[in-house]
């Protein structure tokens, strides 16, 4: 069960990360020791932070990395306001509000409670979005990726007589 | 009382004794400008955001994180851009109505946060009605749809405005409730 849980946690880190050059691993030398760092400088001093990326806004679909992968927001949220008085978002993803606003409706999955039982709005475990829905951005991972899509693993594992 | 009226009456309407015509027309007309001057000066003074911020502080902080307060190209709106009628008449009529808000600053109706909070809904529903009955007149001042090039705007945003905006089956604050302000509890709104 713990391999499960390392493997998914893994996938999923792998799958939200874009793809794209890498950032270059940085070796700093400090006090006769040299560290690998994907910081912008030494540990004790504020780097100037990556140039603000714009965000993926074309609203097209992005295939899942995995099957349970919660899809990605491919459009912008600034200014959405989700707290305790509204969420914005479910203006449009509601079950209710999807025949006006023609966006998709969050997963069933997401009117359940913790027993499966099903309720009549959006579960408060489930309220907080951008928990595990994020927006895109074309940037450079800091790490290496090396994510293979499950299909693409059976086939090079599979015989070549097959 | 009645004597006092006829008297006033009677020096007003007969023709002056002492002052020379010149005198009392140029001097009307002076009195006039200096009157209409200073009448709009005071209006225009209760237009800024100084004066506003002076009760609605919280939400001033609110609006600085928005669009309509830090964008890219430093063109910014002030209360009274999207919350005063820029006609003259309607400004009036607008600045009758908000006598009442006198009113509410004299007996302190939302002098603390807890107190805006409590009544955020009542207030950001008026503004609503208010602009949903004037077809988002404050809006429509800058964002006029005649203007508006779809092929600029995101896909999405081209699809609604060519559709519900320009039927006139929607207005700007039918969608764009909360655009500079953080929103009230919307349970039971339309749309939400």
């Amino acid at each position: 069960m713990k391999n499960v849980i390392a493997v998914l946690s893994f996938l999923l880190l792998t799958s939200l990360t874009n793809y794209g050059a890498l950032a270059e691993e940085r070796l700093i030398t400090e006090g006769g020791q040299t560290t690998a760092t994907l910081r912008n400088g030494p540990i004790d001093e504020e780097a100037s932070p990556p140039k603000m990326s714009k965000v993926e806004n074309n609203d097209i679909k992005r295939k899942r990395a995995y099957p349970m992968q919660p899809p990605t927001i491919p459009h912008k949220i600034d200014g959405y306001q989700v707290d305790l008085k509204v969420n914005t978002c479910m203006s449009c993803h509601s079950r209710k509000r999807t025949a006006e606003s023609q966006a998709p409706m969050v997963s069933v999955t997401h009117y359940m409670d913790r027993e499966g039982n099903f309720l009549a709005d959006v579960s408060p475990r489930r309220y907080f979005c951008e928990q595990c829905h994020v927006t895109q951005a074309a940037t450079k991972p800091l790490i290496g990726n090396d994510f293979i899509d499950i299909d693409q693993l059976i086939n090079n594992d599979s015989p070549k007589s097959h | 009382m009645l004597k006092i009226i006829k008297r006033y009456w009677l020096t007003i309407s007969s023709p002056s004794k002492y002052y020379s015509l010149g005198f009392l027309s140029l001097g009307g007309f002076v009195m006039g400008i200096i009157f209409w001057g200073g009448f709009n000066t005071g209006m225009e003074l209760t237009n800024t955001e100084t004066f506003c911020t002076s009760c609605h502080e919280n939400i001033y902080e609110e609006l600085q994180s928005t669009i309509h307060f830090t964008n890219r190209s430093g063109v910014r709106a002030i209360c009274s851009s999207c919350h005063v009628p820029h006609e003259w008449t309607d400004k009036i009529a607008r600045k009758m109505q908000a006598s009442k808000e006198v009113w509410a600053w004299v007996t302190g109706t939302i002098n603390t946060p807890e107190k805006f909070e409590a009544r955020r809904r009542t207030l950001a529903e008026n503004e609503w009605h208010r602009l949903k009955a004037n077809d988002s007149l404050e809006c429509r001042n800058c964002h006029e749809f005649e203007y508006m090039d779809f092929t600029w705007q995101s896909e999405r945003a081209a699809q609604q405005h060519s559709t519900a905006l320009m039927s006139g089956e929607k207005t700007c604050i039918d969608c764009h409730k909360g655009i500079a302000h953080k929103l009230p509890d919307m349970t039971g709104v339309e749309g939400f």
